[in-house]
């Protein structure tokens, strides 16, 4: 009797995870079929695609991977596009081996020493600027790039130094081989070594953290500027925003990259296509705090050399 | 139940060799609740499942954490010893992990003392003092208290724990101390349940011999009952630091992170597993950043052994 109940039990749980299942597949896919209903007047000349595409790494990409993910899927009903997390590393790993369709990353291939960059094709997706975030209490509106390296690598300790109050200095860091920490080591630190501090991984807990200690500096992507809890930094006099860095002035600016293994087969280099296309450029990119890579009046290549475009 | 059913409905099938086969045959064996047979599979399947984990899970990560010495050619003893972790340093990266050993040993060690005087006096509280009581209400308490998911913990330390701290000793906030007081929480009702069970264990005649002669109660408790339960005791408390060692999320919101060797419990630090978590995702697979990560998760494993062996020798001794 103990038994039947058990293994009825058992029945039970797979029965009632096997609903929830199914449940989950009704709600994406209705999700899907109501917010087509708006788009299928464009998508309905286009060819009929099925098939999944895996999409993963960066963490900082995914949000507008998914964005248009979603938006792609309810063009194209058949198509199952899955959009993981996991980081650029992995993201890169991943596409290596032929595991992720799409391996997402803040960082170029040729910078990870054991990833055969010349086997996977770059997409360039979209530009993301970042700056340095300081607390206001510390009195800096702007540094001048010598001034922020000092700061940096913790040859000055005070704010007072470089014109601030006198508020002891208090590093963020970002752990290693993350993208922002690589960009902002490159392009504002010209490649010091950032001194000790605090190491936080989400930017979230990073701004947190600046906010609310004083005299505490460390950076993010322009898009989490979003109030004045943390003052956005300008660097040698030129304001960090999204013109600055289209234009060239404003030096701390990465590429977000979308690798495929060689070329990508027809599914795949369609929704490429698609995020490249003006309707994602200039509306999921923009709206999850991206700048299009259209806008950009420079480019830059794998070594960091930046030419007029 | 299931045997009536069977019997019943043996006679009525046609084919007289299937139903001997299901009567006795290898399909009975394995379908009837009964089964010896049936019964000793699953329960063997169980075992070495378990067994083939354990081992597989020894083996690949001792296999991944020595690339980093065999194939990377980093040294073993710098490596340990170092106290320079910048992987990413473009000329001259260097792997000194000896930060996070120490870090890793240091949240521990404290949480301990945090979490063990706590403990052992909830256990007493409720085995000895308030029997009736503190079985109703303070055992559900700490069973709460350990379904709390570690990233609530983590959580409410970032929020609370980390300004105390930086309010009234100054520094960010973001410390060994913090991190201990946050793990030593985490740990307490591990402990508690454990050292409350070994009190329990204790056998009543000792107390009643402790009276007898005229001991308090307080005399019995601090005399006789804690000597009685007292290897069983420490387990409970190793037991607690093994779980403190592994933890790595709520410790990673509080700690810092930070890689240069703490001078105070008021400084930043890491441990090995806030190191792991933070670097794993952004590092490349068969990069040096990723084996020496590896490297890391084996000597994680090792010392984990050294507590699971310390609590085998510890309850060996009790039963001799």
């Amino acid at each position: 009797m103990k038994k039947k109940s058990f293994l009825a039990t058992a029945l039970f749980l797979v029965l009632s995870f096997v609903l929830a299942l199914g449940a989950c597949g009704n709600g994406s896919g209705s999700g899907a079929s109501g917010s087509d209903s708006s788009g299928s007047a464009s998508s309905s000349s286009s060819e009929n695609l099925s098939g999944k595409i895996t999409i993963g790494g960066s963490t900082a990409l995914q949000p507008l991977a998914a964005q248009a993910a979603q938006d792609f899927m309810s063009k194209h009903p058949d198509v199952q596009i899955d959009v993981q997390g996991g980081g650029s590393g992995t993201g890169l790993s991943e596409v290596s081996a032929g595991n992720f369709d799409i391996g997402m990353s803040d960082v170029f291939a040729e910078s990870k020493s054991n990833i055969d960059a010349s086997a996977l094709k770059d997409y360039k997706v979209a530009v993301v600027g970042m700056t340095a975030a300081v607390n206001p209490k510390a009195g800096v509106k702007n540094l001048s790039k010598e001034d922020l390296q000092k700061v940096f690598t913790g040859k000055v300790k005070n704010w007072k130094e470089v014109g601030g109050k006198d508020v002891k200095v208090e590093l963020v860091n970002r752990p290693d081989g993350s993208g922002t920490r690589a960009t902002f080591d490159e392009f504002a630190l010209d490649g010091e070594t950032p001194a000790e501090g605090i190491t936080q991984d989400s930017t979230n807990t990073v701004k947190k953290i600046i906010s609310e200690h004083d005299g505490a500096i460390g950076y993010m992507a322009f898009s989490y500027f979003t109030d004045d809890s943390v003052v956005k930094l300008s660097i040698d006099g030129v304001e960090a925003t999204d013109e600055n860095v289209a234009s060239g002035k404003f030096p701390v600016w990465a590429y977000e990259h979308m690798y495929t293994k060689g070329d990508p087969s027809p599914l795949v280099k369609s929704f490429i296509d698609y995020m490249m296309s003006d309707e994602v450029q200039n509306g999921a990119v923009k709206d999850t705090g991206y700048m299009p890579v259209t806008d950009m009046k420079v480019e830059r290549d794998a070594e960091g050399k930046q030419t007029e475009k | 139940m299931g045997i009536n059913k069977t019997m019943a409905g043996a006679p009525s099938n046609k084919d007289p060799k299937l139903s001997l086969l299901k009567e006795k045959g290898l399909i009975k064996r394995f379908t009837d609740h009964y089964s010896e047979s049936r019964g000793r599979l699953i329960i063997y399947i169980s075992a070495s499942l378990m067994i083939i984990a354990v081992v597989a899970i020894t083996l690949f990560l001792t296999v991944q954490g020595l690339r980093s010495f065999v194939i990377d050619r980093l040294n073993v003893w710098s490596f340990v010893t170092g106290t320079e972790w910048y992987p990413d340093r473009e000329n001259n990266p260097s792997f000194g992990a000896f930060p996070f050993i120490f870090g890793s040993i240091a949240v521990t060690l404290l949480s301990a003392v945090i979490a063990a005087p706590v403990a052992v006096g909830c256990a007493i509280f409720m085995t000895e003092l308030t029997k009736k009581w503190g079985q109703r209400v303070l055992q559900p308490v700490i069973e709460i208290l350990v379904g709390i998911p570690s990233v609530v913990y983590g959580l409410i330390g970032l929020s609370v724990i980390v300004p105390f701290i930086k309010q009234y000793f100054g520094g960010s906030g973001f410390s060994l101390l913090a991190g201990s007081l946050v793990v030593g929480i985490m740990i307490l009702p591990t402990v508690a349940s454990i050292a409350a069970d070994s009190i329990r264990s204790v056998p009543d005649t000792l107390r009643e011999a402790s009276y007898a002669i005229g001991a308090t109660k307080w005399q019995t408790i601090w005399r006789v009952v804690i000597p009685a339960a007292g290897s069983s005791l420490i387990t409970a408390i190793v037991l607690g630091m093994s779980r403190a060692f592994g933890e790595a999320l709520a410790v990673q919101m509080v700690v810092g992170n930070a890689r240069g060797l703490p001078t105070s419990i008021f400084d930043p630090a890491a441990t090995l597993t806030t190191i792991i978590t933070l670097s794993m995702g952004n590092s490349t697979y068969g990069s040096v950043l990723n084996d020496a990560l590896w490297s890391l998760g084996l000597i994680l494993l090792m010392i984990s052994y050294i507590f699971i062996v310390i609590i085998r020798f510890l309850s060996k001794r009790r039963k001799a």
